[in-house]
């Protein structure tokens, strides 16, 4: 297998979803961040091999939109591009598709990643409504029509919220904050608990920016309106435990824990890595930000999706024969405050790990202080088609500041899966 | 053999291609009107179905009449002759005794429109680059050859009214929206649209009734009065006679022998010979800006204040890809919003908006720099922070990268100077604004190579601008030309002259803004930079009156308040009338201290000869363009003239307005590269 390399990559600051569409289409999202990563390349944008990225749900002008975001960042038509769709991690597979074609000998230099606007997730008609309107389309004569327009009733005009829907699972019928709620109930995961969480990730992000830490892997987003945005909307560096105690729960109305204070938030924002062989790192003379080790999958019974990372995150360990305390950092996605106790109970558990991964002894929590220690999407919000590029693009950055080693970014994912990426980050700067 | 037309036999159809020989695009000469009327012959004889028309220049259909023939005719009579021939050959063409349809793609202007208008019918490429327009008045006439009354039946008597006094261009929509094109298809069906309509044979088109009221003989007074305020805002009767020789003739409803005798007229009279001189400078530096490729893709611009987010944009427009960098970044999220909103209403289509603005990097960090083909500078006007700026410049961008700046004063040579290699920065000076202004000076320094100047030519070619060649002096061509003419405007306020009184002596004259209302458009604190960096070399006095207002904060438009007062929405409050007349002579002052100082450039070698000084005026401050530029206008009084008032006013007001030594030497003064007669 060819080694695997990441070069660079830039994300958007994330924006938290108002009531109304935001500001930027995915793929306008995916375009303001790919055009300053791709300017500040020694290649050209045609010099690469293709393009891939992750998105949940596209408008409906956005069919295979990473061959819109190829074209729109001067790729040129003879790049080949596809989009990857697997829910929460669609950022992480798109890297990944990446790694593999790389690590085959089949590309030398991919642009991967993912783009969200979930704030324009489309609103579409209800099923009734959409057979009404076929009839009303058939209907040839007056008299034929005036009889269909009778049909007609109010209900028909309910929409469908597309985001609601691909929030909920398809087959057991639960929100995803539901499987969260489950989550803390099998492991005792209290409201206070999720909730100083919930502040620890605010604080962490907060500091982060104040130190200046994210600068390397943001880039600043222009709107038309002349509007600059320079940080994550969602970050609120004002809130404390008397707030987020205050908030009701959403997911289970009456006596639920999950609140949207403890939980990631609907935001738009797009993240992209720039993957290269190691000929193309020799022949641009490219700086290496990390290699990619190795990643895997897992699936989890889907009402309790949150445990879908304690799974991927096993297999990867065992099979590089690492133990948890190996890793500098792990990123693990902030779904639920909930969820990422409930994976850190899960690791710790002997009953867990003999009885549902098959180890004779716990891989064990992985240190809170190296656990999204820049807080995550809690905080910074969790568009979900890009959250997995930008969990390795964070990783990548944080180890590289901190000295190197290796780092896990995992994320559940809805359905009930898990994926995991292993990368590592040279100590010694090439 | 034919020469410029091919004529081939399809089924039942002949097929006429025009192809003129020697040129990039076909335009109607005699030989080649006398062609056609030649082919006409040969087929309309023969039993066709129809006749379809078409160019071979992939450029476009036709695009006029042969404006360098204008400039030998030298009567009137022969004028009228010529657009006689033009007129019986499309006579001819209109009364085949079958249809003709005329197959129009890219520019459809002038004569060609008017030999479409001869057709039986117009079929149009549909897309951006096809336009279609009687654009005659810009040189001075009007249509010649059946135009002004073959249009209004077609598309009715107001469009067509509009179309000829404002001599623009209409896109393919518009056209199909006035019925001036039948029908409009992509390229793939050209041929089998026109073939459609041979076939079905559809009456020819006529206006709608609505449209053919306002030519009903006793409306038309009516219809010439409501117009004339509108033209007499874009065209002053004494400067610009051919709007209103069409209003009469339209009123008149002449017919073809009137159109003819009233061009004739016109063609010979000095403001079309001027507009064609103007036309025809503009054509010679795009000639020499073609004459060599640029190379250039990927532009990059430093600093996002006014002109360097304009020149951006532009760029950008013009299809470049463009890195804007400023490391401010409310000055790139103005410049974003600037962009936006110049796309929208330029290109309206939401998916080009989208295309130009992906072709737009907003760029804190300098990303662009490294693979930029072309870098311009539009920092402060300050000398160190400009040499500090190519210092790092230069280590960073490829080593074929041009370099220009935009500086409208400092030498290129002080720039220059931290330049390992200086030979390729020039100067791109553009004038405010951009998107209006054409001229662009490609500024020569001591060290500049050629190489560097033709690509500098080349890339304001490709983004449809003028490049006019001065040699680094202070003030260049433009603004030193410029700015004496503005400090008497200045002068004479301080006199107490009203402002008003001044600026519309200049507007009289022909100028576009009278000068103190320019002064407050510039901003008086640049004028006062620019005048005070003029001052030492050109021994310019700077009016205390200036410096005042700056000092006070009285920079002109942008900041509500400068000679003028101007309301909320940036109009001018014009102050009442000075009641007291000074009597001195303004337009003598103003416009004599304008020609002292473009002899003076001539005499220095700023730039190589009269022409320059011309097409330099004109496209870059809009000076007269019925009079053809300060050195024609100068060749019609005679320099003798001029430079004896010169020296009576000096006399009376001072050295300022002692005659240039360049005076004295006629023959450098009328020495031009175009020959004209």
């Amino acid at each position: 297998m060819n080694k695997v390399y990441i070069v660079d990559g830039a994300r958007t600051p994330f924006l938290k979803a108002r009531s109304e569409p935001g500001p930027f289409s995915a793929a306008d999202l995916a375009v303001a961040v790919g055009k300053p990563l791709l300017a500040r390349q020694p290649f050209a944008p045609t010099a690469l091999d293709e393009v891939i990225t992750g998105c949940v749900i596209p408008a409906a002008d956005e069919a295979n939109i990473a061959r819109i975001i190829a074209l729109r960042l001067g790729c040129g038509k003879g790049m080949p591009a596809y989009t990857v769709q697997r829910n929460c991690a669609s950022g992480l597979q798109a890297v990944a598709n990446a790694a593999e074609h790389i690590a085959l000998g089949r590309a030398q230099l991919i642009l991967a990643g993912g783009t969200e606007a979930m704030s324009r997730a489309p609103i579409q008609w209800n099923g009734a409504m959409v057979a009404w309107l076929g009839k009303m389309l058939r209907a040839r004569h007056v008299l034929d029509r005036v009889r269909v327009m009778g049909r007609f009733r109010p209900a028909y005009l309910k929409p469908v919220y597309s985001l609601l829907l691909g929030l909920t699972d398809p087959l057991v019928k639960l929100s995803m904050g539901q499987t969260a709620e489950i989550l803390a109930y099998r492991f005792g995961i209290s409201r206070e608990t999720q909730d100083v969480y919930a502040l620890q990730s605010h604080r962490r992000l907060a500091a982060a920016f104040d130190a200046g830490y994210l600068r390397p892997e943001l880039e600043t987003l222009y709107g038309g309106d002349g509007k600059v945005y320079t940080e994550d909307t969602g970050l609120r560096r004002d809130t404390d435990l008397e707030q987020l105690a205050q908030l009701k729960p959403v997911f289970d109305r009456k006596y639920g824990l999950v609140t949207s204070g403890n939980s990631s938030q609907v935001t738009d924002g797009a993240a992209f890595l720039l993957l290269a062989s190691a000929d193309a790192v020799q022949r641009y003379q490219l700086p290496i930000l990390g290699e990619w080790i190795d990643h895997d999958w897992a699936g989890v019974d889907p009402g309790q999706m949150g445990l879908g990372p304690v799974h991927a995150v096993a297999k990867v360990l065992t099979r590089q024969r690492l133990k948890m305390s190996d890793l500098q950092q792990m990123e693990l996605n902030e779904a639920f405050a909930a969820q990422v106790l409930a994976c850190q109970a899960a690791w710790a558990s002997e009953e867990y790990a003999r009885k549902e991964l098959g180890l004779d002894t716990p891989l064990g929590a992985m240190d809170p202080e190296r656990l999204n220690p820049e807080g995550g999407a809690i905080a910074s919000g969790h568009p979900v088609g890009s959250s997995g590029a930008r969990l390795v693009l964070h990783l990548l950055q944080a180890l590289r500041r901190k000295g190197g080693g290796q780092g896990v970014a995992t994320l559940c994912i809805g359905g009930g899966q898990g994926g995991a990426m292993l990368l590592r980050v040279s100590g010694d700067r090439p | 053999m034919n020469k410029h037309w091919r004529l081939e036999y399809l089924a039942d159809y002949a097929l006429l291609t025009l192809d003129v020989a020697e040129q990039s695009a076909n335009v109607l000469s005699q030989e080649v009107l006398q062609e056609f009327a030649q082919l006409l012959g040969e087929i309309e004889n023969k039993a066709h179905k129809g006749l379809i028309i078409r160019s071979a220049k992939a450029n476009g259909f036709i695009a006029g009449a042969d404006v360098r023939e204008f400039e030998h005719i030298s009567d009137a009579p022969r004028a009228t002759e010529l657009a006689r021939l033009g007129q019986q050959v499309f006579s001819r063409l209109a009364h085949l005794p079958f249809p003709s349809v005329a197959l129009i793609h890219g520019f459809c202007l002038g004569g060609g429109l008017e030999l479409a208008l001869a057709c039986t019918y117009r079929i149009a490429r549909e897309d951006a680059a096809t336009r279609l327009g009687l654009p005659e008045v810009r040189m001075g006439i009007h249509p010649g050859f059946g135009g002004t009354v073959r249009l209004p039946p077609l598309v009715g008597h107001l469009p067509a009214l509009d179309m000829i006094l404002s001599g623009r261009t209409l896109s393919v929509r518009e056209a199909r929206r006035i019925g001036l094109v039948d029908e409009a298809v992509p390229e793939r069906h050209l041929l089998h649209a026109a073939e459609a309509f041979l076939k079905r044979h559809p009456p020819r088109r006529k206006a709608p009734w609505y449209q053919r009221l306002p030519g009903w003989k006793p409306l038309r007074p009516l219809v010439v009065r409501m117009l004339s305020p509108r033209v007499r805002h874009k065209a002053n009767p004494d400067h610009y006679p051919a709007p209103w020789r069409f209003l009469r003739l339209w009123q008149e409803r002449a017919g073809e022998e009137q159109e003819a005798e009233s061009l004739g007229e016109l063609l010979v009279s000095r403001t079309s010979r001027s507009l064609v001189h103007v036309f025809l400078l503009g054509e010679e530096l795009k000639r020499q800006g073609r004459a060599h490729s640029h190379d250039i893709e990927q532009v990059h611009v430093i600093g996002a204040g006014v002109m360097g987010a304009d020149i951006a944009i532009w760029a950008v427009n013009k299809g470049f890809r463009v890195s804007l960098q400023d490391q401010n970044p409310e000055a790139l999220a103005r410049a974003m919003k600037k962009a936006a909103g110049f796309f929208k209403d330029k290109l309206k289509d939401a998916r080009a908006v989208q295309e130009a603005m992906d072709r737009l990097l907003p760029d804190i960090h300098g990303y662009g720099l490294r693979r930029a083909d072309l870098v311009v500078e539009a920092i402060v006007e300050k000398l160190e922070p400009k040499r500090e700026l190519f210092k790092n410049v230069e280590q960073l961008v490829r080593p074929q990268a041009l370099l220009a700046t935009n500086t409208s004063s400092i030498p290129l040579e002080a720039i220059g100077q931290s330049l390992k290699d200086p030979t390729r920065l020039v100067g791109l000076h553009f004038f405010n604004p951009v998107a209006k202004m054409q001229l662009v000076e490609i500024v020569r320094g001591v060290k500049t190579s050629e190489a560097a100047l033709q690509r500098a030519r080349a890339f304001t070619c490709a983004i449809e601008r003028l490049p006019l060649d001065v040699k680094s002096s202070p003030g260049f061509l433009v603004n030193r030309i410029l700015m004496p003419y503005l400090m008497e405007a200045v002068r004479l306020v301080e006199e107490g002259v009203s402002l008003v009184t001044i600026d519309n002596a200049a507007t009289e004259f022909g100028m576009p803004m009278g000068p103190i209302e320019l002064a407050d458009s510039v901003g008086l604190d640049i004028c006062l930079s620019v005048a005070e960096e003029l001052a030492g070399p050109l021994h310019i006095e700077v009016p205390n009156i200036l410096r005042e207002l700056v000092e006070q904060g009285h920079l002109g438009r942008k900041s509500g308040r400068g000679f003028y007062q101007y309301n909320a929405r940036g109009r001018r409050e014009l102050p009442p009338p000075n009641k007291i007349a000074i009597d001195v002579p303004i337009t003598e002052r103003l416009v004599l201290r304008l020609l002292n100082e473009a002899v003076a450039c001539l005499r220095e070698g700023v730039i190589t000869d009269a022409d320059a000084v011309d097409a330099g005026m004109v496209y870059g401050t809009g000076f007269a363009p019925f009079l053809g530029g300060p050195m024609r206008y100068v060749e019609s009084l005679g320099e003798t003239g001029i430079s004896h008032s010169l020296y009576r006013l000096s006399q009376e007001y001072g050295s300022r307005f002692t005659p240039d030594p360049g005076w004295s030497q006629p023959q450098r003064l009328i020495q031009r590269k175009r020959s004209s007669n």
